[in-house]
């Protein structure tokens, strides 16, 4: 009997696959939805990817388009330098919620104060999963981590970061600013590949986040696992887009 | 090549200012810098020059990011720079660590101040640790120790030409006597002198179709094994041991029959320089040794001068508490000559600081 095999992004650099993530782990599926949005758009050529450190890290080589691995929360300076350099390249940078939020908050900050006509997309999965399973910036009150093990408690660490909302104060019209999740793949390949249309118009800083999932440091089996993602993170942060010049009507 | 400067010219100006010159007439396309003294020059000379000359510039949130701005930019295929000092050279040592791991071009100038911490403001030669090692690896660098306004221009261009050619990461360090002082110096077209400019090609963004003409550039940094790490690092090493012998620069003078030799670098060697042409006058036979790279390190050719001369003492002279000292004994491990300091950290030393010290030791 012949297999019926998923349909695999153009982009995608088969050599690399079957991917590293670990099983259930909501890189793949937004990877694939970045694929398929480098794919929709036709714009594989002149792309560059860029990653940080930590599970994001395990992407460097995903895509067949020319990609640059960085340090952790270092993906933002590189992709604008890439970008200022070179105006004419697609610069879709890749990052975790540790990188974006925490160790490099202050280039995420700051490119979307100035506007940077790059596309950044940070996946949420509310731990640090490459270093074990530590506590994040997106870490939900009460969840434990390895370094809370007692529960994230907002009085001693704060209330979980909100960074699409955070951003879309900080930027100017013509930024887009969205919120995807893994669980809903169509809206969140549509939101990417709006992200990137964003950069390719020139309109602005362009940035979402992603609702993803990590059973490996969660310690959840695939029930578990989906009912934190649809109903504890979707709750605490709020999925679609926040900004948009690209108006409405995009299906 | 754009012609910046025409028929060579006198000038009379800061030494910042000379490096913003430099690095036009270099063909620099784009500086990413933040502000700390004392190279802020650098970034004000350039922000009105770049414009006229159709160069880009971008003031970042820190100096991390001006780091890994600069190091994306050369991965794209410009000729980008930065400049920075003291705690900013700290925070910068992060992304020349990524351009040791990825072999980028980077160009970097320093202007050292006081340290530790935020130190003075004004001067020093503290940096010499942190510019030559400071990165979390093998110091796969090189370092150019500037000591004239003249040497400021020169090396700024070579420096960019160096790091194009061999892909190392490169300095010029100089300092804040260096940064602030005017002096003059001849600026000029560096193709009208003979030199060849190398031109920057892209590592990503490259000509080609993917999967037609050609495969995706995958740049990393970060390797799953220590064995794939270990045979990245030697042959890396084994390339930079290969090419040290053509990027080692120094100047020696009155070795031949010197009975102390006064090592020195940077600002110091012109009071190295006085004050043995005084001690000379005075029938004290006294040499003067100058390391120009710092990275790589002359070091045979300080072990024939050494062994040349037959002197006795070494003199080590330094606007640091030893930096020069343990990066010279290092390179010439086994060598008998004594060796004097003369540690003056975070001040200038002039030549009756050196004439003295001599005449303690011999």
């Amino acid at each position: 009997m012949e297999m019926l095999a998923p349909a695999t992004p153009k982009s995608w650099y088969l050599p690399s696959k079957p991917h590293k993530f670990c099983p259930g782990c909501g890189h793949g599926i937004t990877l694939k939805a970045l694929g398929e949005a480098i794919d929709e758009l036709g714009i594989q050529q002149e792309t560059i990817f860029g990653c940080d450190i930590g599970c994001s890290l395990l992407a460097w080589n995903f895509f067949a388009c020319d990609s640059t691995q960085t340090h952790h929360g270092r993906t933002t300076p590189v992709m604008v330098g890439i970008k200022r350099a070179r105006p004419e390249l697609i610069t879709i940078g890749y990052m975790g919620d540790g990188g974006g939020y925490s160790i490099g908050s202050q280039h995420l900050l700051n490119s979307a104060v100035r506007n940077e006509k790059v596309t950044l997309i940070l996946v949420n999965n509310t731990n640090y999963g490459m270093t074990g399973g530590q506590m994040a910036p997106t870490t939900l009150p009460g969840q434990i981590t390895e370094t809370s093990p007692y529960g994230r408690d907002p009085e001693s660490t704060g209330y979980p970061t909100r960074g699409p909302e955070f951003i879309a104060e900080l930027t100017p019209e013509g930024a887009y600013v969205a919120r995807a999740t893994v669980s809903k793949y169509k809206q969140l390949r549509r939101l990417i590949r709006n992200a990137i249309r964003n950069q390719i118009e020139g309109n602005g800083f362009s940035f979402v986040e992603v609702l993803s999932t990590c059973p490996t440091n969660w310690r959840t089996n695939a029930n578990q696992t989906w009912n934190f993602l649809e109903e504890k993170m979707e709750q605490y942060f709020p999925v679609g887009e926040i900004k948009s010049p690209l108006g409405k009507g995009d299906k | 090549m754009e012609k910046i400067i025409g028929e060579p010219k006198k000038a009379f100006m800061t030494g910042n200012e000379t490096v913003a010159w430099a690095c036009l007439a270099a063909g620099a396309d784009i500086m990413f810098g933040y502000p700390i003294t004392p190279q802020n020059e650098v970034m004000h000379y350039w922000t009105r020059l770049a414009p006229k000359y159709n160069r880009g510039f971008l003031q970042t949130e820190d100096e991390l990011s001006a780091g890994f701005t600069t190091c994306g930019a050369v991965q794209a295929g410009k000729k980008a720079f930065t400049a920075t000092a003291g705690p900013g050279n700290v925070l910068m040592q992060e992304p020349f660590g990524m351009a040791e791991a990825m072999r980028l071009p980077v160009l970097s100038i320093i202007q050292q101040r006081g340290g530790p911490s935020s130190g003075t403001v004004v001067y020093s030669q503290q940096e010499v640790t942190l510019t030559t090692y400071g990165g979390n690896g093998e110091g796969h660098r090189i370092v150019y120790s500037t000591a004239t306004h003249q040497e400021i221009y020169d090396y700024v261009i070579k420096g960019f030409n160096i790091a194009w050619k061999y892909r190392f990461p490169t300095f010029v360090l100089g300092d804040g006597y260096q940064a602030k002082m005017r002096e003059p110096l001849e600026m000029y077209d560096p193709e009208d002198k003979g030199i060849e400019i190398i031109k920057p090609y892209p590592l990503i963004g490259i000509p080609g179709n993917i999967g037609e003409s050609r495969e995706p550039q995958h740049l990393c940094n970060i390797y799953s094994l220590e064995e794939e790490l270990y045979e990245v690092l030697m042959k890396v090493s084994a390339e930079y041991e290969a090419i040290s012998p053509e990027i080692v620069e120094f100047e020696a003078r009155y070795c031949e029959d010197a009975d102390i030799i006064i090592i020195s670098h940077g600002v110091v060697s012109r009071a190295a320089d006085d004050a043995v042409k005084i001690l000379r006058a005075q029938g004290i036979k006294a040499g003067y040794f100058r390391p120009i790279t710092l990275r790589p390190f002359p070091q045979q050719q300080l072990r024939d001068v050494i062994a040349q001369s037959g002197a006795e003492h070494l003199l080590i002279a330094e606007s640091a508490y030893g930096q020069l000292e343990r990066l010279t004994k290092q390179e010439i491990y086994g060598e008998t000559v004594k060796i004097d300091n003369l540690f003056m950290p975070g001040v200038g030393i002039i030549d009756y600081d050196i004439i003295k010290k001599v005449k303690s030791i011999i």
